[in-house]
């Protein structure tokens, strides 16, 4: 199989399945974060334990690193090589007459969700990896020991509104890259028969839905807070 | 109708090659696009000119030679046709037609509008084809049932001309329309099983070989096909290929 993943329908394999594991991580992903507009407590128990759980820190999470940098890399070779297959660009192309400019457009949303998700990585990650890997503080509770952090920290963080602007703007090109890339991976997989279809619809409203509701989630806690 | 054309005019495969503009007078909107081409053509002679050079065979949308990209289109802007098949009507008055020839570094350009698309023979000849005894024995294809449906999309699928419409509409120059018609009609039939996993892993190496991009699912592909050949084959190349290779 390593012949597979070296030809040019191998990385559209390969790319297409890690597509599928971050469009499960987003929906995992969402659910939690939904959870702090309902219920704080819920909110900070669920993040508590899937920030302390050795299974999801040690096993899943270097899984999903590797899922995303997997997934930027092999997408900006893809690009290279693909522009390398026209060697001289065409005087006037109407790419809008035969397809979506999302389709053609996948590099641009794609480096648009990167440089968020570096901005992301800033906000929440790192400070997350320091506090437990670095200071060594796994208790996940507030300075004055008064209940856990998780919710607080959320919501002090979308209390500047150029951060949720900034957010709003991310989960725009994330959904402008799922309006293709979810049938896309489909697709790149060999799926495409009677189904395809509804698939499509479905593809289009998680599409909407999910960074819609990140959207939501943000501008809730701002104007709540 | 009057129109302005600009044209690229390349005068062998190593030069650099540039648009020319070109003003081309009392056109019928009945001429097919090929027509009012040779008439330019014969503008240009009378002029003293080289006339462009272009490909073109049957002018009846069958052969697949024509291979103009046409205001950003290839064949231009009506879907379903070749570029013999587009006629002028398509136009108006004072319009200005860019003319290029298709696009990928692996249909170099022969001179001017004339791209070589031998890459898609060799890509044939690695496996687009099924081996058959003909020595005096061969078998009667219709002695194999074969299901109506099956039969149908194997049919749809060897529509495909060859034209490099695919290749030419892609962003990113890929064949990979092409290549999925050329293994879907034989993975459809029974008489295709045999050799169906040389034929897929051979022919996806020999197009990886000559430089064409790799599929992003734009779809331009289906839109531009002359003979309308759906994305579906594509994916049936994907799964194909995918089988192959687990198989060995």
């Amino acid at each position: 199989m390593s012949g597979f993943f070296n030809s040019s329908i191998g990385r559209k394999y390969a790319m297409a399945l890690s597509a599928f594991f971050l469009m499960i991580f987003i929906v995992q992903h969402f659910a939690i974060n939904i959870l702090s507009v309902f219920s704080p407590d819920a909110f900070n128990e669920i993040s508590h334990f899937m920030g302390t759980n050795p299974l999801v820190q040690f096993g899943l999470q270097p899984i999903l690193l590797f899922g995303v940098v997997f997934h930027f890399v092999m997408g900006f070779i893809l690009e290279i090589r693909n522009r390398n297959a026209r060697a001289v660009k065409y005087a006037q192309y109407n790419g809008a007459a035969n397809s979506t400019w999302m389709s053609r457009n996948m590099i641009w949303s794609g480096g648009f969700i990167l440089i968020f998700l570096v901005i992301h990585f800033i906000d929440f990650w790192f400070p997350e990896i320091n506090t437990k890997f670095i200071q060594g503080d796994m208790s996940g509770l507030l300075a004055d020991g008064e209940g856990y952090r998780y919710y607080e920290e959320l919501t002090h963080k979308f209390a500047p509104l150029w951060r949720v602007a900034l957010y709003c703007v991310g989960f725009i090109f994330l959904s402008l890259h799922l309006l293709h890339g979810f049938s896309s991976a489909f697709q790149s997989v060999g799926a495409n028969n009677k189904y395809t279809r509804g698939l499509k619809g479905f593809g289009k409203a998680y599409a909407i839905i999910i960074p819609l509701g990140f959207i939501f989630i943000a501008l809730f806690h701002h104007f709540n807070h | 109708m009057n129109l302005t054309l600009k044209i690229w005019r390349q005068n062998g495969s190593q030069d650099k090659g540039k648009m020319v503009d070109y003003q081309v007078s009392d056109i019928s909107e009945n001429m097919s696009f090929l027509e009012m081409m040779d008439v330019l053509n014969e503008q240009i002679i009378n002029e003293g000119g080289e006339p462009v050079a272009f490909d073109h065979d049957c002018r009846e949308g069958i052969c697949g030679m024509c291979s103009m990209h046409i205001n950003g289109e290839p064949h231009g802007p009506d879907k379903g046709i070749t570029t013999c098949q587009l006629h002028m009507r398509s136009f108006k008055d004072g319009d200005t037609i860019t003319i290029e020839p298709f696009r990928a570094k692996a249909f170099p350009v022969i001179k001017d509008l004339m791209v070589d698309r031998s890459s898609f023979e060799r890509i044939q000849q690695a496996g687009g084809y099924i081996s058959v005894n003909t020595s005096g024995n061969t078998q009667d294809a219709n002695s194999i049932p074969i299901d109506k449906h099956a039969a149908d999309m194997a049919m749809d699928s060897a529509t495909c001309i060859g034209c490099g419409a695919c290749v030419a509409s892609c962003k990113n120059a890929s064949a990979m329309l092409f290549v999925g018609a050329k293994v879907s009609q034989y993975a459809l039939l029974p008489q295709g099983q045999v050799e169906a996993v040389d034929r897929v892993k051979n022919m996806v190496a020999q197009m990886d070989l000559e430089g064409f991009g790799n599929c992003t699912n734009t779809g331009a592909c289906e839109v531009e096909c002359p003979k309308g050949i759906s994305l579906e084959n594509i994916a049936r190349l994907n799964s194909e290929f995918f089988k192959a290779n687990v198989k060995g």
